[in-house]
């Protein structure tokens, strides 16, 4: 028997808003917030006789992502209209791609704590928004306001390469750097401007080593990280409780129906139904994010027919190499290659590589400056991902605003390596620095840290301690190692936080065992 | 060939038409007559040709990113059936 | 004054011989006393026909520049958007549309100082050939009221015909310029798809659809689609070329001059007196020099069910949006959201348009799509191949524009396939994307104008309207007019 745990299967269907500053197909505004129906034309609202002209920014913001999804790209692409009828879609159909998407088969690094791992993407294409709708209950009435309408998504289709749900929100946050970075989309989940649908299933380990799979569910309206994560854990939950509880009775597996993933086999369950067994079809369900669980929408037993075909009022699109080559050039180092250089060239763990480079290349550009200012990049990289970023955040900064300069950091923490500041008094030097615009030897000279670095003025000082506790010594003497830390308080009070902590330890200790 | 009368009602249900037993009546006739008649494209020999979906073949044809003025909200909503403040109002939609 | 072609009446206005208000009153007066007979119009608003004619002689008097239609009163298919005013494509679902926004065709119109006369009776969202499909009222063809004008843009035809409006616009999906020229006999353009812009064109098949014009002759036909045609950003499918010039060659014949006369075009179901009065405009070409070539066209016999498989698959979709949410008719009684849009969809559209969206939404549903839709993609390109063929050896290529003269009103209502064979010989330049246009060649011994079909490659324009204009210098049918 192979592996006894149940194999969680997701895929991910995210839409992304790009960052134009008019629709895809008008000049009418992307802004979010606007009043209700303000922002919209004959062109969006689908009134008669309009027609769509293709935002080219739209395309090569397309373009960009999908190179930096490791996409390859259609030379040719046309798009097509997806037919269906909802208020929100004034011409009750979509303009997206259907057969010729502009790109497919790419792959996405993502490290849920385990490692680099790649996330296959099958497709993504360009696509229009619908507006949206308010549900009035009292007045019996649905609202429509259409601002959104039109406005540029790209959609992101995965393959079912995501095992759980941290993996899943490890996905949609990698795509929200990748895509941030290169100025793609300001992915605001709140704002809607990513969304994401999940695909979940199951495949529970049956004696042969074979799998059987649970029936796929669709999980709309996710609309945060965590919810993401928390929608796949409840699912899997559910699913797996579903599935104890039903197969073999109302669930049979059928053993004809088996197919490949990966190096197993996974088959099918069906449903008794009137006697003959049926397919289960796939379910739709919403995540309540105040209840935390998933639920289940009416089972779409009615297939959708969404008529594709090819849009007449738009011309298809060719994409040269030279074009291609291009957009490339100007892609910049992505996340991925960025923590992976972090790693070689400063020496930082994955860990810090990955808390570096989620914070965007402008925070990476500022810890590596830092780094060559002081030559100590793991410190540097501390510093940052500590205190400084505490700092960005608490002003609501961002880092090219940040209120020290990378060489001032850089300054202090090797100030601090060689004067021997405990952390404790170094944040008090940093917090001066950030009130005074003061160098780091400015700041220490302020605020009075005279670094005691000579051994025998310290161990003076040390004796002088150990005198004044001698219960503490006694202490020790008993045993009790920790009591050398009532000293060495005393001590780090005497010098201000002016001694290097791991000099005044082992000075402390020699003389203490000479007592 | 002939279509079925829950054919033609099925296909009234895509396009969102609501026909009277007449009309679904003379539909299913008038069909079915004018599929047997396209079914003549049927033997025409097409392995191997492209689809032509437009008789000028243009490609790459774009605007610049360039905002417009959009319709003020009044005259945005000057045309519809009903509404409610500054929405679109139709029955309540649930899902 | 409503005898002239817009061309005299230009020179009249230009040497100061009329005013502007002047023409426009003749019209009106002409609207007033035919339409109640021949119900071209839809709608017609003198006030602001009679404003716009003074405000042109305003600027005549002083001394501004003008349009080249400056003073010419224009009558136009419901099929454009007009700002501010009621635009229908003569259907009940969009009976109280007002479009904030002109089509470019109406733009161009504007600037050319033309004078809109108002807007003309059609077949419903421009599905038919008869103009039978209105929702508001049937057009009478001038020549003999119990008969059709033609359609789909009949209004237009028989306003021109009628001496209502020197010219007019209709729009070309299957042949909707042509045919009723031809039943009219007017002079009617369909230009190279992607010469005329179709923004604010109500949409039909989107592939297929142009904005053409009408006249008594083709220097009138020539001067309205110089000034309607030309590159449009606002419509993607619309042709960087500049515009077309022709005009200033019109008069110069072609010469030499090779004629493809395509045999699949006289086969069965081509009215005698029409094939004959067709023989005779060839005879009167070879008599100008022309070579006459013997060609084939051998997909013709599928173009019709070609384009009702495309036409309809299109229209299925561009008329999914009158769903009574955002414009257009709503039911006044419904249960649900669906039911809301079902009835109103029910309630608004005539019976020819549900029965073009049901073949169109069957033709695009799945287990359908690669037999109907996408092989009658297939077909269009080998259609295509065939001119792309014949243009290769000939200039342009001729036949009748229809195959009977006007047919009495009533007489294929109950029988659609016989009502779509009436494009059959103009059908094929729309899936192919060639300019065509219908001259006067006859009449039969009942009075009813003959229409002489002209076919060109794309763009050929210019050629195509000196070809038409060869004939219509040597022969004098273009200048009879119908009993008043
Ligand atoms: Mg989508
Ligand atoms: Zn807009």
């Amino acid at each position: 028997m192979r592996g006894m745990n149940h194999r969680v299967v997701i895929g991910l269907e995210t839409h992304v808003q790009l960052l134009t500053r008019t629709k895809l197909f008008c000049g009418c505004s992307t802004r979010f917030g606007l009043p209700p129906n303000s922002a919209t034309c004959p062109v969006c609202l689908g009134m008669p006789g309009s027609l769509p002209v293709m935002n080219h920014a739209a395309f090569q913001l397309a373009l960009r992502a999908a190179l930096a999804l490791n996409c390859r790209i259609a030379p040719f692409t046309k798009w097509d209209r997806k037919n269906y009828y909802y208020p929100d879609l004034p011409k009750n159909y979509q303009i997206s791609q259907y057969d010729l998407p502009f790109s497919h088969d790419g792959w996405l690094e993502i490290d849920a704590g385990a490692g680099a791992k790649r996330i296959g993407i099958i497709r993504a294409h360009l696509e229009e928004d619908a507006g949206k709708m308010l549900h009035d209950e009292k007045g019996g009435e649905s609202l429509v306001d259409l601002n959104r309408t039109g406005t540029p998504l790209l959609e992101i289709v995965s393959r079912p390469d995501l095992s759980s749900g941290e993996e899943a929100k490890a996905y949609l946050e990698e795509i929200r750097l990748l895509l941030r970075e290169l100025g793609v989309s300001d992915c605001e989940m709140q704002e809607g401007s990513l969304r994401c649908d999940a695909n979940i299933n199951l495949h529970v380990p049956q004696a042969d080593g074979s799998y059987v799979a649970t029936p796929l569910v669709e999980v709309k309206n996710l609309n945060s990280f965590r919810g993401v994560e928390r929608a796949m854990k409840y699912e899997v939950e559910r699913q797996l409780g579903e599935y104890r509880q039903k197969v073999g009775s109302e669930w049979l597996v059928d053993r004809d129906a088996g197919k490949a993933f990966g190096d197993y086999q996974v088959f099918p369950v069906r449903q008794k139904k009137n006697g003959e067994l049926t397919s289960v079809s796939k379910a739709t369900a919403g995540w309540n994010d105040r209840r935390e669980v998933t639920e289940i929408q009416r089972r779409k037993e009615e297939a959708s027919d969404y008529r594709y075909f090819p849009e007449p009022d738009l011309a298809p699109v060719t994409v040269s190499p030279s074009v291609l080559e291009r957009v490339r050039s100007e892609l910049g180092e992505l996340p991925a290659v960025q923590r992976a250089r972090l790693q070689t060239q400063y020496g930082l763990s994955a860990y810090d590589a990955g808390v570096l480079v989620r914070q965007g290349r402008a925070f990476a550009a500022f810890f590596e400056g830092v780094a060559a200012s002081c030559g100590d990049p793991k410190e540097a990289c501390n510093w940052m991902a500590n205190d400084f970023l505490q700092t960005l955040n608490e002003r609501k900064l961002g880092v090219e605003q940040a209120p020290i300069s990378a060489a001032a950091l850089g300054e202090l923490i090797q100030e601090v390596k060689t004067t021997g500041l405990n952390k404790q008094r170094a944040r008090e030097v940093y917090a001066a620095m950030l009130a005074g615009g003061l160098g780091a030897r400015d700041a220490i000279a302020k605020l009075g840290f005279k670094v005691v670095a000579d051994e025998g003025q310290l161990l003076e000082i040390i004796r002088r301690a150990i005198t004044a506790n001698p219960k503490a010594v006694a202490d020790f003497k008993k045993g009790k190692v920790k009591a050398a830390d009532a000293i060495k308080g005393a001590v780090m009070r005497e010098t201000k936080g002016a001694a290097k902590m791991d000099q005044v330890q082992q000075l402390l200790l020699k003389e203490l065992q000479q007592q | 060939m002939s279509l079925s009368i829950d054919q033609v009602r099925w296909v009234a249900h895509l396009a969102r038409l609501e026909l009277t037993d007449d009309e679904a009546a003379t539909f299913t006739r008038d069909l079915t007559a004018i599929v047997d008649y396209v079914n003549q494209l049927q033997s025409v020999n097409t392995d191997n040709v492209e689809p032509l979906a437009h008789a000028v073949e243009l490609t790459n044809v774009f605007r610049a990113d360039e905002p417009a003025e959009s319709l003020p909200v009044d005259q945005a909503l000057a045309n519809a059936p009903r509404r409610e403040g500054d929405f679109y109002a139709v029955p309540a939609v649930l899902d | 004054m409503i005898d002239r072609t817009a061309t005299e009446l230009l020179d009249l206005m230009a040497r100061g011989d009329a005013t502007a208000e002047a023409v426009a009153l003749a019209y009106l007066e002409a609207i007033r006393e035919r339409d109640p007979r021949i119900r071209a119009f839809l709608h017609v608003d003198e006030h602001a026909t009679l404003e716009q004619a003074r405000a042109v002689d305003a600027r005549r008097r002083r001394g501004e520049p003008l349009g080249a239609l400056a003073g010419i009163p224009v009558a136009v298919k419901d099929v454009l958007c007009t700002a501010g005013v009621r635009t229908t494509c003569a259907s009940k679902i969009l009976d109280n549309f007002i479009p904030p926004y002109d089509a470019t065709v109406i733009a161009k119109l504007r600037q050319a100082d033309a004078v809109l006369l108002g807007k003309t009776n059609m077949d419903e969202f421009a599905m038919g050939s008869t103009t039978e499909n209105s929702a508001y009222q049937v057009t009478r063809n001038p020549w003999d009221l119990d008969r059709i004008p033609g359609g789909s843009s009949g209004g237009s035809a028989a306003a021109v015909a009628s001496a209502q409006a020197p010219v007019a616009l209709g729009s070309d999906t299957g042949g909707s310029v042509r045919f009723p020229a031809s039943m009219c006999g007017i002079v009617g353009l369909k230009p190279s798809y992607g010469r005329v812009s179709r923004f604010g064109l109500i949409a039909y098949g989107s592939s297929l659809d142009q904005v053409g014009p009408f006249g008594h002759c083709v220097r009138d036909a020539a001067l309205l689609f110089e000034a309607v045609a030309g590159h449009d950003p606002r419509d993607s499918t619309s042709i960087q070329q500049p515009p077309p010039r022709i005009t200033p060659t019109l008069d110069e014949p072609v010469q030499p001059l090779t004629i493809g006369v395509p045999r699949e075009y006289f086969g069965a179901g081509l009215d005698a007196e029409v094939e004959a009065a067709v023989r005779e405009a060839l005879n009167v070409y070879e008599g100008l020099g022309a070579a006459i070539k013997d060609v084939s066209l051998p997909h013709t016999p599928y173009a019709v069910a070609t384009y009702y498989l495309i036409a309809t698959a299109e229209a299925s979709s561009n008329l999914a949006r009158y769903d009574g949410v955002h414009y257009g008719h709503r039911a006044a009684r419904f249960g649900d959201l669906i039911d809301m849009v079902c009835k109103s969809r029910g309630e608004g559209f005539g019976k020819e348009v549900k029965r073009r969206i049901m073949l169109g939404t069957y033709a695009l549903s799945s287990g359908y799509i690669d037999a109907y839709y996408l092989k009658a993609l297939k077909v269009r390109r080998l259609i295509k191949q065939d001119f792309d063929k014949a243009f290769a050896e000939c200039d342009v290529v001729m036949g009748p524009t229809a195959p009977t003269p006007a047919f009495k009103i009533g007489d294929k209502v109950d029988d659609p396939l016989a009502m779509y064979l009436s494009d059959i010989y103009t059908i094929s330049a729309n899936l192919a994307g060639l300019p065509g246009v219908s001259v006067p060649c006859g009449f039969t011994a009942a009075n009813l104008p003959i229409g002489l079909q002209i076919l060109a490659a794309p763009l050929a324009e210019e050629k195509l309207l000196r070809v038409a204009r060869m004939f219509e210098a040597a022969t004098d049918w273009h200048t009879r007019r119908p009993k008043a």
